[in-house]
């Protein structure tokens, strides 16, 4: 990481970008997000499928990058891309996608939605992202491996 | 359907992939939200990209509203949470707390969210993401259709 100012700015303009995108997308709300997962409401024509024109072109996007990503050595502003190394369809995967699954069904906030909430304060959100991080830190401890693992790596 | 909103959905769904394209190209870094806002105390090791990652977020959010309001929410800010269902008798803080050691707890020991395995996963087309995101689909759908939150 020479590059630092560059990569540090990178940070801000990905973020940025992100926080754009799920304002302009509305999955910032809970309430559109809970409408795309209510599919009992299917029948009756009152479903809300934007939530998938929203993953679709994202991943679209992303797929080309990964490609131009693959004619070069490096990213810009780092040494390597930081692959994720995982590759074992486990316990671990299936059941904390099951269990974040309940979390998001339950309340519509997925974690980009709910930091970018933050800048909206609507009540009660603190109860969850404060919730949100001891879950994950809880997570953490029972990683194999614990904190000694690479962060870095440990990230899908 | 008076909600369903594709033209803005696909326009936020580019920038959210143009996010996690600036990352990977700039950085090799995969933005999975889950991830970076996971590893954000220590011993969580460059945690300074992580914490400019993530005020960047919020910021961008705040001023999308303000800049672009006829955008986004049609011009309304996303004010409320979705209380708990009728009928379960939880108080909405109990609720929001189990919800969020829910997702933060599944998102840290599954190792993405809807960003990490949803966005990128899919786009490198890990077999694991591909697992991941249907099972929390379809627990997501399965949880609003049992507890009638909608």
């Amino acid at each position: 990481m020479s590059l630092r100012l560059p990569y540090f700015a990178t940070a801000a303009l990905s973020g940025a970008l992100f926080g754009a995108g799920l304002y302009v997308s509305q999955m910032v709300d809970p309430l559109k997000v809970l409408r795309f997962l209510d599919f009992t409401a299917i029948p009756a024509g009152g479903w809300d499928p934007s939530l998938a024109f929203v993953i679709v072109p994202a991943i679209l996007v992303m797929f080309v990058a990964l490609r131009i990503g693959k004619t070069r050595q490096a990213p810009l502003f780092d040494t390597s891309f930081h692959e994720p190394g995982q590759k074992q369809i486990d316990a671990r995967l299936v059941g904390g996608a099951a269990l974040f699954g309940i979390g998001w069904g339950m309340s519509g906030i997925c974690p980009g939605p709910a930091i970018s909430l933050i800048a909206f304060q609507p009540d009660g959100l603190w109860f969850f992202l404060v919730a949100m991080f001891v879950g994950s830190l809880a997570g953490g401890l029972l990683s194999p491996g614990g904190s000694q693992r690479r962060p870095e790596e440990a990230v899908a | 359907m008076e909600s369903f909103s594709p033209l803005t959905a696909s326009l936020g769904g580019v920038l959210i992939g143009l996010a996690a394209a600036v990352l990977w190209l700039g950085n090799g870094r995969i933005a999975g939200i889950a991830g970076i806002f996971g590893h954000l105390l220590p011993p969580g090791r460059a945690m300074l990209w992580r914490l400019i990652f993530l005020t960047a977020l919020i910021a961008a959010a705040w001023a999308s509203a303000r800049l672009f309001p006829q955008l986004g929410a049609g011009g309304v800010e996303p004010s409320r949470l979705a209380p708990p269902p009728e009928g379960w008798a939880v108080p909405m803080p109990v609720w929001l707390v189990i919800a969020g050691l829910l997702t933060g707890f599944g998102t840290r020991i599954g190792n993405g969210c809807t960003s990490g395995h949803g966005v990128c996963g899919l786009a490198r087309l890990s077999p694991r993401s591909l697992v991941a995101v249907l099972v929390f689909f379809s627990v997501a759908i399965l949880t609003v259709t049992v507890t009638g939150i909608v």
